[in-house]
């Protein structure tokens, strides 16, 4: 087989690229490799693909006896349609909701890839971060509404709901702009 | 095209400056990975929504913008594969944006210190180079760009896991910092085969820039951090800094070691390859890498004294296959290369000594 780049010498390098999710095939002499450097195929999508496929065949499942490791083979996402298997793959996923669709398998993969770590300490982007801020003061007002009314304080109630709605509204229209 | 010319068009602009630690640090890079929430990533995108992408992102950055940069944009599809192989080489963008993105585009600033790659792996990458050991201007200068996108694009972000990316090697910062060292007495005494691993073990990762597997091309190294996720984006440069800081000082020291041990053997080396880039008329890649470092190091050391020390960088970007193309005009054999690469050499090195 003739080498890709320079169509003259003999191949002697064989690579299997994936992308999205086809498999392309990649043939280069070595003079033409060292050429290339950095262009050669990255290493990362390699070992991401490796470790992704081993922990999906490491799960051993035994049909008939679903574990916590069993992947239905309808996991997968509403979103952009991809599935686990596929996700596993091609070490890639097809949008953000993926990360809630596969949730449950998530965590072993990124303790794995970042040493340990599974949450987030860095960044919080300044819009979508105010929102995340709003939500979650939402979230203790909603627990507080609902003592007042236990408590018959409804005058307390009353102001509490009105603040909520002035939040739920906020944050409506944040998402409409 | 005169050989003046070419280079000045073919060196960015930022890489002309000289920043700080630039006798050992070539230059410092950071990159943010980022997502616009309504659209699947480009790996699941149509056509449809990927142009919607880019749409979004041109709009958004040709706002009126605080700093009142310019940024151009280039169409993927509207290059030759000779023109995406030279950014490549520039490091402007990746490999992956040339050869496989469909719908990619690239935002760069007049310096080239800034590049915006739409539709790679993510919608947006953000990338910042400056020359030298600094870490924490490109990453603040990086940030100032994601503020400014953030302003007006929805993020993929959660509060878990942060920023969303197509690849989970990089959720949470999107952030992979890298610093490009040249490390040639690290190489000569035989310390880099144990330093490595040692930077290994700290989560970070550490390549050749040019040549592949273990052998670096140019003795010209990367350390990047490996880890996006659990950690704050200052913890993450500090550790990688803290590193860096250290291989400095172990370069300086096998560097000095040297000049006191083997003075006479070192100007031999240095001398010889100098000889080697003002005489050969074929050269590989790999053996003008190795000539090119020498002469660096001599320059560095004070051996080889009135050479411009953006000898090492300029010719190891100009001596690439796709600089070589393009300064011929046309397409070249690897033989054809080995001689246009030599004569390249020559030619620089006489404006030298003019
Ligand atoms: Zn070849
Ligand atoms: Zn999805």
């Amino acid at each position: 087989m003739n080498c890709e780049e320079c169509h003259e010498r003999e191949a002697s390098l064989h690579f299997t690229k994936i992308i999205n999710g086809e498999k392309t095939e990649f043939h280069i002499c070595e003079h033409c490799a060292k050429e290339k450097g950095e262009f050669l195929p990255g290493s990362n999508s390699f070992s991401i693909h490796q470790l992704l496929s081993g922990l999906l065949h490491g799960d051993g499942h035994v049909p008939n006896t679903p574990s916590s490791n069993f992947i239905p083979p309808s996991l997968s996402c509403e979103k952009c349609g991809m599935s686990y298997y596929q996700f596993a793959k091609i070490g890639r996923f097809g949008c953000d909701n993926c990360y809630k669709a596969f949730e449950s398998k998530l965590n072993p993969i990124f303790k794995r890839v970042h040493g340990g770590n599974t949450l987030h300490a860095g960044k919080i982007p300044l819009r979508a971060g105010s929102s995340i801020q709003e939500k979650k003061q939402l979230q203790q007002l909603k627990q507080a509404l609902q003592q007042y009314i236990l408590n018959e304080e409804f005058e307390k109630a009353a102001e509490t709901r009105d603040v909520i709605r002035e939040i739920e509204h906020r944050l409506q229209q944040g998402r409409d702009t | 095209m005169s050989l003046e010319r070419f280079i000045s068009d073919a060196i960015s602009p930022w890489m002309k400056r000289e920043g700080p630690e630039s006798d050992i640090v070539l230059s410092s890079r950071v990159r943010l990975a980022r997502n616009i929430h309504q659209y699947v990533f480009p790996i699941a995108a149509d056509k449809e929504s990927a142009h919607e992408v880019i749409s979004a992102i041109s709009t958004c950055m040709s706002e009126e913008n605080e700093e009142a940069e310019k940024l151009e944009m280039l169409m993927m599809e509207t290059l030759k594969p000779v023109q995406k192989r030279v950014l490549v080489e520039k490091h402007l963008i990746s490999p992956n944006l040339a050869e496989q993105a469909k719908y990619g585009a690239v935002l760069m600033n007049a310096d080239e210190s800034v590049s915006i790659m739409v539709n790679e792996e993510d919608h947006i990458r953000i990338q910042c180079l400056a020359p030298g050991f600094q870490l924490e201007e490109v990453l603040h200068r990086a940030n100032e760009i994601d503020d400014f996108i953030e302003k007006n694009v929805d993020y993929a972000f959660d509060e878990r896991r942060g920023y969303l990316t197509s690849c989970p090697t990089n959720v949470g910062t999107g952030l992979r910092a890298s610093v490009m060292m040249h490390l040639p007495a690290l190489v000569l005494s035989k310390k880099m085969s144990r330093i490595i691993p040692a930077i290994n073990q700290l989560g970070l990762a550490v390549r050749g820039i040019y040549g592949e597997g273990t052998e670096a091309q140019g003795n010209i190294f990367q350390i990047s951090n490996q880890m996006t996720l659990g950690k704050s984006e200052e913890d993450i440069m500090e550790d990688l800094a803290g590193v860096v800081t250290q291989v400095i000082q172990q370069e300086r020291a096998a560097r000095q070691q040297l000049q006191d041990g083997l003075k006479l053997q070192l100007e031999d080396k240095l001398f010889r390859s100098l000889g080697t880039l003002e005489n050969c008329r074929i050269i590989q890649s790999k053996e003008a890498a190795k000539c090119l470092s020498d002469v660096r190091l001599g320059i560095d050391l004070e051996i080889l004294p009135g050479i411009s020390k953006t000898i090492l960088n300029e010719l190891m970007i100009l001596t690439q296959p796709g600089f070589l193309q393009q300064y011929a005009g046309e397409v070249l054999t690897p033989e054809e290369r080995d001689i246009r690469r030599a004569t390249l050499i020559r030619e620089r090195i006489k404006l030298e000594n003019r």
